[in-house]
C-alpha cells in the first residue's frame, strides 16, 4: 500500500512544483465539469486561460483585477507566515472602501488633485481599524482572531448598507441603493487614456518590493516568522508575540482598506452594495498559491484575476454561472493544499503488514469515564 | 402573550438550525480536528437537500441528502487533513470557499423552484394548552430530535466507551495510537459525521427554516455554530443552550422590525453576528478556563510512527 514518509529536508522542488501541479488537476477536473454539463471544453479553457490574454485591453483588465488581489494577498501573507488567522480581509476591504468613499464626497469643484492621496490614505485607517478591533480583541481578550474577523465581515456588510441605503444615498439616484458619483478629483488616475488601469497597479508592485524587504531582510519580518514557525522559539529569543499579532492585524487591514479605497475611487467611483466582490476571500487563495512570497503573489494575483474574467466570459459567451469562479478558486486551494503534501513528505510503496490489535481498554481506567458530566 | 409565544417557537426553530451544526462540529473537534469547512458544507447541504426536496417531495428524504452531501464533503476534508497531514485550517478554509461557488453553481436552477405546502406539525392534546401549546409544541419535528440527539450526544461521549475513545484521540492521539486504536479511522468517521449533521441542519435552512434556495443563504450560520463550540466549552447540553441563545437573538431582530422599532434594518441585522463577537469575548476572556476544557489535540497534526 501507498504510505507517506517525512523528508528529512522539505523538497525545493515541490515547493515551486505544487501549484503547477494543483493547477494542471484543476484544469483537468474543469475538463471534465465542463463536459459533463454539455459544453466544449476546449472552448471553455480558452475563455479561461486564452481569451483574457488576446489584447491589450484584455491585459489592462487583468492587471487592473489582479491589483486589490495583490494588495490584499501581501498583508495575508505576513498574517500567515505569523500564524495569526486574518480571514476576514473582505470586511477590511469594505470598511476601507466606506472610509475612501466619506472622505472622497468631501471634494468639491475647487477640491485639487491631493484628495486622492487623503482618499487612499483614509483606505487604509479604515481597513486598519477593522483588523485593529480582531488584534484588540485577540489581544486583550484572547478572542479567537478566525470568528472575529470573519463576524466582523458581515457587520461590514450591513454597514455598507446601511450607509448606502440610509444617511449617503445620493438624492438625485432615483432611490437606488448608491452615493453620488465622485468628482473626478478624487478618482485614481489612470496609467493610460482609454483603459481602466489605474496607478493601483504601481502601488501594487511597489508593495511586492516593500513586503518582500520586510519579510526577508529585515529584523521585524524575521521576528514575524519565527513567531509563525517556532512559537516557543521566538518566546525564548524574547520576541513580543503581541508585536507580532498587532503588526499583522493592522498591516493586513491596511493593505486591504488601501485595495478598497482603490476600488471605490478607480473603476466603481462610487459606493454600491456591490462594492464587496469576494476579493478579500479570493485573496487567501493568492497568498497561499503564491506561497505567501510576495513575488509569487504576484503570479498567483493574474491568474487568479483570470478566473474572475473567465468567469465572466463564461457566463456571456457560453451561458454558464458566474459562480464557476469560485468553483475553480475553491478547488484550486484544495488541490494545492494537498499537493503541498509532498514538500514534506514522499509516497513510498510498501507492503501490507495486519495491524496490531487494539489491546482490551485496559490502560485508560474505565473510572475516568465517569469524569465530567454533560 | 401571543407574540411571545411566537418568539418561542421562533427561537426553538431558529436554534435547531445552529444546534444541528454545532453539535455536529462538537464531534470532531471532541477528536482533534477542526472544521472551517462548515459554512460551505450547509450550503451544498442547502442546495442538496432542496433538490431532493424538490424531486421526492419528501423532507426526510431531503434531510438524508443533505447529510450525504455534508459527509461527502467532509470526508475530502478529512482525507486531507488526516492522511495528507494538511493545515486543518486552510483545507477548511478551502471546503468553505469552494462550497460557497459550488452551491451557487448548482443551485442556479432552483433559484426558480417552489416547493409544495409545507405541512403544519402539532402535538395532540399538548398543542391546545394555552401559550405553552403555541410556543413549544407546534413545531417541526426535527426540533425535538435536536434535543433527543443533545442527550444521546453526552450519553455518548461520557457513558460509552466509544465516546471515551473519541474523547482520548482528542486529548491524545499518540497515546490513543500506542493503545493501538485506529487514530485516522476513528478521525476520519468523526469528521464525517460531523459534517452529516451540518449537512442536516443546512437541508433544514433550505427545506424547512426558510423554505427556499437563494444563493449564500446559510449567511454565516455555519461560522456561528463553530464559534458555539467554543462558548459551550465542547458540552453537549451547552451547545443546545446556546443555539437556542442565538436563535433567539436572530428572531428577536425580526420581532422588533415587526414591532415597527426605529433603528435601521441593517443594524438589527448586524446583532447575532456582534452577538457572537461579544460572547466569544466573554467566555475567552479566561484563557486557562478555555485551555482546560479544550480536547488537547486539537487543530494539530498527528503521523503516527514519528
Amino acid at each position: 500500500m501507498l504510505k507517506l514518509e517525512a523528508r528529512s529536508e522539505s523538497s525545493k522542488v515541490m515547493s515551486v512544483m505544487s501549484p503547477v501541479l494543483a493547477m494542471a488537476i484543476t484544469v483537468v477536473i474543469g475538463t471534465a465539469l465542463f463536459m459533463l454539463l454539455g459544453k466544449d471544453p476546449v472552448r471553455g479553457l480558452y475563455v479561461f486561460f486564452v481569451e483574457p490574454l488576446k489584447s491589450v485591453y484584455a491585459l489592462t483588465e487583468l492587471a487592473m483585477k489582479a491589483t486589490p488581489l495583490i494588495l490584499i494577498a501581501l498583508g495575508l501573507a505576513v498574517c500567515f507566515r505569523s500564524n495569526v488567522w486574518n480571514i476576514g480581509a473582505e470586511g477590511q476591504f469594505v470598511v476601507g472602501a466606506i472610509a475612501a468613499a466619506g472622505v472622497a464626497m468631501t471634494a468639491d469643484k475647487d477640491t485639487g488633485r491631493w484628495i486622492v492621496g487623503a482618499v487612499l490614505v483614509a483606505g487604509v485607517l479604515g481597513g486598519m481599524l477593522w483588523s485593529g478591533i480582531v488584534a484588540f480583541l485577540r489581544d486583550r481578550f484572547n478572542a479567537n482572531e478566525i470568528l472575529v474577523s470573519l463576524m466582523l465581515v458581515y457587520v461590514a456588510d450591513q454597514l455598507l448598507g446601511y450607509m448606502v441605503y440610509g444617511p449617503w444615498k445620493d438624492p438625485a439616484g432615483f432611490n437606488f441603493p448608491q452615493t453620488i458619483t465622485f468628482l473626478k478629483s478624487t478618482n485614481v488616475p489612470k496609467l493610460f487614456p482609454g483603459f481602466r488601469v489605474n496607478i493601483g497597479l504601481i502601488i501594487a508592485l511597489c508593495a511586492v518590493g516593500a513586503f518582500w524587504v520586510l519579510l526577508f531582510r529585515t529584523y521585524a519580518g524575521f521576528q514575524l516568522q519565527v513567531g509563525g514557525l517556532a512559537p516557543a522559539a521566538a518566546r525564548y529569543a524574547g520576541f513580543s508575540s503581541r508585536k507580532a499579532l498587532w503588526t499583522a492585524l493592522l498591516l493586513s487591514g491596511g493593505m486591504a482598506g488601501l485595495a478598497g479605497a482603490l476600488e471605490v475611487a478607480g473603476p466603481l467611483g462610487q459606493l454600491t452594495p456591490y462594492v464587496p466582490a469576494g476579493y478579500g476571500f479570493a485573496a487567501i487563495i493568492v497568498a497561499y498559491v503564491g506561497r505567501l512570497h510576495p513575488v509569487g503573489i504576484i503570479f498567483s494575483g493574474v491568474l487568479m484575476s483570470m478566473f474572475y474574467i473567465g468567469g465572466e466570459l463564461a457566463q456571456s459567451r457560453l451561458g454558464l454561472p458566474k459562480s464557476l469562479t469560485g468553483v475553480f478558486q475553491g478547488l484550486l486551494l484544495f488541490t494545492l493544499l494537498a499537493c503541498d503534501t509532498l514538500i514534506h513528505y514522499r509516497i513510498r510503496w510498501q507492503a501490507a503488514r495486519p495491524a496490531p490489535k487494539p489491546l482490551a481498554a485496559v490502560a485508560i481506567g474505565t473510572s475516568t469515564a465517569t469524569g465530567k458530566g454533560a | 402573550m401571543d407574540s411571545l409565544a411566537l418568539l418561542l417557537a421562533a427561537t426553538l426553530n431558529s436554534g435547531t438550525v445552529l444546534a444541528f451544526a454545532a453539535l455536529g462540529l462538537l464531534i470532531n473537534e471532541r477528536a482533534g480536528i477542526v472544521n472551517l469547512g462548515a459554512e460551505g458544507m450547509m450550503l451544498v447541504a442547502a442546495v442538496a437537500g432542496y433538490a431532493t426536496a424538490v424531486h421526492t417531495g419528501s423532507d426526510w428524504m431531503a434531510f438524508a441528502g443533505g447529510a450525504a452531501a455534508g459527509a461527502l464533503l467532509a470526508a475530502a476534508f478529512g482525507v486531507l487533513v488526516i492522511w495528507l497531514n494538511t493545515n486543518q485550517y486552510a483545507t477548511g478554509l478551502a471546503l468553505s470557499l469552494f462550497g460557497t461557488g459550488f452551491s451557487a453553481f448548482v443551485g442556479i436552477r432552483y433559484t426558480q423552484e417552489k416547493l409544495t405546502e409545507r405541512p403544519s406539525f402539532q402535538i395532540p392534546v399538548l398543542t391546545d394548552i394555552p401559550f405553552i401549546g403555541p410556543a413549544f409544541f407546534r413545531q417541526h419535528p426535527m426540533v425535538y430530535i435536536a434535543i433527543a440527539l443533545t442527550a444521546a450526544l453526552a450519553w455518548f461521549l461520557y457513558r460509552s466507551r466509544a465516546g471515551l475513545v473519541l474523547r482520548a484521540i482528542g486529548e491524545s492521539p499518540e497515546s490513543a495510537h500506542a493503545l493501538g486504536y485506529p487514530v485516522r479511522r476513528i478521525r476520519l468517521i468523526a469528521v464525517m459525521v460531523g459534517g452529516a449533521l451540518c449537512g442536516v441542519s443546512g437541508a433544514y435552512i433550505s427545506v424547512v427554516y426558510t423554505p427556499l434556495w437563494v444563493e449564500g443563504m446559510v449567511a454565516g450560520k455555519g461560522w456561528i455554530a463553530l464559534a458555539l463550540t467554543t462558548f459551550a466549552t465542547w458540552r453537549p447540553a451547552r451547545v443546545l443552550l446556546g443555539a437556542y441563545l442565538f436563535g433567539g437573538v436572530t428572531m428577536l431582530q425580526f420581532h422588533l422590525q415587526g414591532e415597527g422599532v426605529q433603528i435601521p434594518s441593517q443594524f438589527l441585522t448586524m446583532m447575532p453576528y456582534l452577538a457572537t463577537i461579544v460572547v466569544l469575548v466573554l467566555i475567552s476572556r479566561n484563557a486557562t478556563f478555555i485551555r482546560v476544557n479544550m480536547p488537547a489535540s486539537i487543530g494539530k497534526l498527528f503521523f503516527p510512527g514519528t
